[in-house]
């Protein structure tokens, strides 16, 4: 039986694979001796969801899932909770082999692990936002005066108070989804699964839930996966970030190895409109060879810092040059305002 | 050239021997079976011989008072109040009184019978591809099947009287619960189910919290369809012996009585309109929650 253990959960993710069609274990082979995609669905009448999925998601950090509509991102993400079942491979969640679980234990497992938000919210249209917020504690048969406590709890946490009793068809997008997030975090699972969570809302209200996100995930720290196909949400939220085309992987890696270098054309179409000044840390251009550039122009900068907020600080001093300080507050190394501004700028 | 001109069809004798041997077959099965079956159905005879008394006995201005609570708690409107009071006492004033709590004794055990039949297997044919694939073609038959021709073995095995009638009127107006049922559920938001789902529900939580409340507009359209389809019936019911509305209709058919057809085809439909009104009204309130401001 599945039970609770630590509260912040790895994933480990290895050679899975999805097909879609009645009988995809026959194509299993093919598809692994390389069979592409279209040759599958020409000669075969199969579609190839996912192939070759490895990833390692540590306990803890945001992994962002990125990809164009059809590169099977959200067939991914409902492997994790088996809302889809994978053809084959291998899914490690906090040490349970989830693929192992049978029909009660998969249900104990969604319940005690993890939680969902969905891109058209989900929400149930008969209930009022707090039934809604208090549905997965309902389901576990928490008793009612704690779980309405739960819920409300989250509800205010989200900036929901004073909404508990309206209808979802009541409530704007934004705050449509704020009910799924409070729903999400009520049920306290160490893995939160948010499939296009944001993708529905507008730009602003976009902005302002990853706000609510970030806050919440620096209380909470849970194991989040998010797939967006936005590359600024993904920059903004990601510790790590994994490009997903045709159902294969095609680069994974932190927001400035993916802006610096991607790792192909698909990945460097992505990143071309994105403002790197914004995401890409001083520390990841400078140069740490002390011979390089000439010294001592007196400014430094903090080395974790964004390519933006430097040039502010240096163009502000007038100053060339700057010395980039360590997180121990030593020299690191330095860089130049021309290798900033010339980053910032590049393109592709 | 002959082929060409009558279809060449399967030869006389053939045909007659089947039908007789089937038709025999069947007979000695009814009467092997008949008294199994009157046990069998003995209990639906008591529960349709004492409603219909019990509306009979009722002293009328408590039946009408009933109705009107009925339509106060399905609509919430004093209109459709009033409406339903007015249809029942014109009927009363026209001396159709006593055959109409008959034929609304009948309709309303008939329509139980049928909700309770029908809304379980609609949830079991939302469940399952294969029954559905195996249930649906059966209600197409059920559907279309002239109901003369499904009376024929029922009245063979129960002879005639409420039961037959009742066992034809719920096999003419199961068709549409199950089906809108079956629809209700398969429409339901496929995100909504994967919510359902992906926070640990049973399947039984997700078809009590998610399924049926939001199938249940579409369910209570069926339960309307099926009411109506029941009161259609009234007059094949009588020709097996139901009593009701239906018998002055058959008598004014028989011997070209015009009025007497037209007042009780009028309170028929009279009937109908109030249990119409009062369902829709009711699913109505049931959806309230859609719709209304957006915020």
């Amino acid at each position: 039986m599945v039970e609770r253990t630590a509260r912040s959960v790895g994933i480990r993710i290895e050679g899975l694979y999805k097909i879609f069609g009645p009988t995809p274990a026959r194509f299993m082979p093919m598809v692994q001796a390389g069979m592409d995609k279209d040759e599958l669905v020409r000669s075969h009448g199969h579609i190839l969801g996912l192939r070759d999925i490895d990833m390692e998601i540590a306990p803890g950090t945001l992994q962002v899932i990125m990809g164009l509509s059809g590169s099977g991102k959200s067939t991914l993400i409902r492997h994790i909770n088996r809302l889809v079942e994978p053809t084959s491979g291998k899914l490690t969640i906090g040490g349970i082999d989830v693929l192992a679980l049978d029909g009660s234990e998969l249900t104990e497992f969604r319940r005690t692990y993890t939680a969902m938000v969905f891109q058209k919210f989900g929400l149930l249209p008969h209930r009022t936002v707090l039934q809604n917020a208090a549905y997965g504690l309902e389901v576990q048969n928490v008793p009612a005066r704690r779980r309405r406590e739960t819920a409300m709890r989250w509800l205010e946490r989200v900036g929901l108070d004073g909404f508990e009793n309206k209808y979802p068809d009541e409530l704007s997008g934004g705050m449509q989804q704020r009910v799924g997030l409070a729903r999400a975090l009520a049920v306290d699972a160490p893995v939160l699964l948010m499939d296009e969570a944001f993708s529905a809302l507008d730009p602003l209200i976009r902005v302002e839930m990853q706000d609510v996100l970030l806050g919440i995930q620096e209380e909470v720290r849970k194991t989040i996966i998010f797939i967006t196909h936005d590359l600024d949400e993904a920059l903004r939220l990601g510790d790590r970030i994994a490009m997903l085309r045709d159902g294969e992987v095609v680069q994974q890696g932190t927001s400035e190895e993916i802006v610096l270098e991607p790792a192909d054309d698909y990945v460097r179409r992505f990143v071309r409109e994105v403002n790197r000044g914004r995401f890409v840390r001083v520390d990841a251009v400078m140069s740490s060879d002390g011979a390089a550039l000439p010294p001592g122009s007196g400014v430094t900068v903090d080395g974790a810092i964004t390519l933006e907020q430097a040039a502010r600080i240096m163009a502000g001093s007038g100053a060339e040059t700057a010395d980039v300080l360590g997180a121990d507050g030593a020299i690191v190394g330095s860089v130049s305002l021309r290798r900033i501004v010339s980053t910032m700028i590049a393109n592709g | 050239m002959d082929w060409l001109l009558s279809f060449p069809h399967i030869d006389r004798r053939i045909l007659t021997a089947l039908k007789t041997s089937v038709d025999a077959w069947f007979r000695d099965v009814a009467r092997a079976l008949g008294s199994a079956a009157d046990l069998v159905f003995h209990p639906l005879h008591v529960a349709l011989g004492g409603f219909e008394r019990f509306m009979l006995t009722v002293p009328w201005p408590l039946v009408i008072a009933f109705v009107a609570l009925v339509a106060w708690l399905g609509s919430r409107s004093i209109k459709l109040v009033l409406g339903c009071v007015s249809i029942f006492v014109l009927i009363g004033l026209f001396d159709m009184w006593e055959d109409t709590m008959k034929t609304v004794s009948m309709i309303f055990v008939c329509s139980m019978l049928t909700i309770v039949l029908g809304i379980p297997l609609g949830i079991a044919t939302a469940r399952s591809e294969r029954l559905q694939k195996a249930v649906l073609p059966l209600l197409d038959v059920m559907q279309t099947m002239p109901s003369f021709v499904y009376l024929i073995p029922v009245v063979m095995l129960l002879g005639i009287g409420r039961v037959p009638g009742l066992i034809a009127v719920v096999i003419y107006s199961l068709p549409p619960i199950i089906r809108l049922t079956n629809l209700g559920i398969r429409l339901v938001d496929r995100e909504v189910i994967e919510a359902a789902d992906a926070f640990g529900s049973t399947g039984r939580q997700k078809l009590f919290t998610v399924q049926l409340p939001l199938a249940l507009p579409t369910i209570m359209a069926g339960v309307n369809q099926a009411i109506m389809m029941a009161l259609g019936m009234v007059v094949i019911a009588a020709m097996i012996g139901v009593q009701g509305l239906g018998q002055p209709v058959l008598k004014a058919i028989a011997n070209q009585y015009f009025t007497l057809g037209v007042f009780n085809g009028l309170a028929i439909v009279g009937i109908a309109i109030v249990f119409d009104r009062i369902s829709q009204a009711y699913g109505e309130r049931l959806q309230r929650h859609r719709g209304i401001g957006r915020g």
